[in-house]
């Protein structure tokens, strides 16, 4: 891939904030906006920007396939089971209240799993379907 | 101040969509998409609801339109000539626009308080959330503790299409691979 010098710094100057401001996102969408979602997406959208600039064989060599498609079903999982461990401990399903030793602690670690579940999935599903179209036509 | 920013944001949304009605080029369709997204985006601040406004700028603006233009590299820049005559399509799209604006009419003025919206459980939230949960960000404790139930659903549908488009994707691809090796072999 040869593209523009200034394009290729940029993006390099860029993608440690990208990856920076996901990580914001997820962890401060208690107190500001964002969450799991906005952060899973955005954290798509660096290596779909890296994968732009440097090429897919090597974005794939930092997250290959098989972590991506591992991703997308282990946010559900973690999500679901942080669910199933309430469940099991003889509390309503995804009630939060057995997660911690007060109310308050036990519902923070609760939609911090939870928000983390709906990061992974996001993220995962975002990069894999930007593999799977880029990917395409390539092989044949 | 508010009124013109909404009239501005507003006024360029009409003209975006005028012009994504009138181009027949796809790539300018596709950038004007994410422009529209950024204008969507924008009209959700100024409605102060910035986790919606965060989702469509980063969704819409960002990663669709790059799903798009990799569609694009794959086909034709240019629109092909519709088949069929647009007068029957576009009697259908203006009816349905007249009908959601006569439903406006009864709608209950923005942002007011006694409306069913404000006064029903949104305000029990608003109440409660802090000493529920201990998270300031009410949207983000209703999403995740609150309606924990809404979001594992929400979660599912992300996985489910993820899931989907992949099956689609590969299935053409492992086939193209069968083809390769059958002919290899003969």
């Amino acid at each position: 891939m040869k593209l523009d010098v200034v394009l290729r710094i940029v993006t390099k100057l860029m993608l440690p904030f990208m990856l920076v401001f996901a990580a914001y996102v997820q962890f401060h969408g208690d107190y500001g906006p964002g969450g799991g979602f906005q952060a899973g997406v955005i954290a798509g959208a660096a290596l779909i920007l890296y994968a732009i600039m440097f090429g897919l064989e090597q974005s794939m060599r930092v997250v290959p396939t098989w972590v991506v498609e591992k991703m997308i079903p282990a946010g559900v999982l973690l999500y679901a089971g942080v669910g199933a461990v309430s469940f099991f401990y003889g509390e309503n399903f995804l009630d939060y209240d057995v997660l911690g030793h007060d109310h308050v602690h036990a519902q923070e670690l609760g939609i911090f799993l939870v928000e983390l579940g709906v990061f992974i999935t996001v993220a995962g599903t975002m990069i894999a379907i930007f593999y799977g179209f880029a990917g395409r036509g390539r092989e044949e | 101040m508010e009124a013109v920013i909404n009239m501005v944001l507003l006024t360029l949304l009409v003209v975006v969509t005028l012009g994504v009605v009138r181009l027949r080029n796809l790539f300018a369709v596709v950038i004007l998409g994410s422009i529209y997204s950024f204008l969507m985006a924008s009209v959700f601040i100024v409605l102060d609801a910035v986790d919606v406004a965060m989702t469509e700028a980063s969704v819409g603006a960002g990663i669709s339109t790059v799903l798009m233009l990799t569609v694009l590299s794959m086909t034709r820049v240019e629109e092909a000539k519709p088949a069929h005559s647009p007068l029957l399509p576009l009697f259908v799209a203006s009816a349905t626009a007249a009908i959601l604006i006569y439903g406006t009419w009864d709608l209950p003025g923005f942002g007011l308080a006694q409306t069913p919206v404000n006064t029903h459980v949104g305000a029990a939230y608003l109440e409660r959330s802090i000493a529920d949960t201990g998270v300031p960000n009410v949207v983000t404790s209703v999403l995740a503790s609150y309606r924990g139930f809404d979001t594992l659903g929400e979660t599912a549908v992300v996985f489910t299409a993820g899931i989907g488009v992949l099956l689609l994707l590969r299935r053409g691809r492992s086939r193209a691979r069968l083809k390769k090796r059958q002919e290899e072999r003969t």
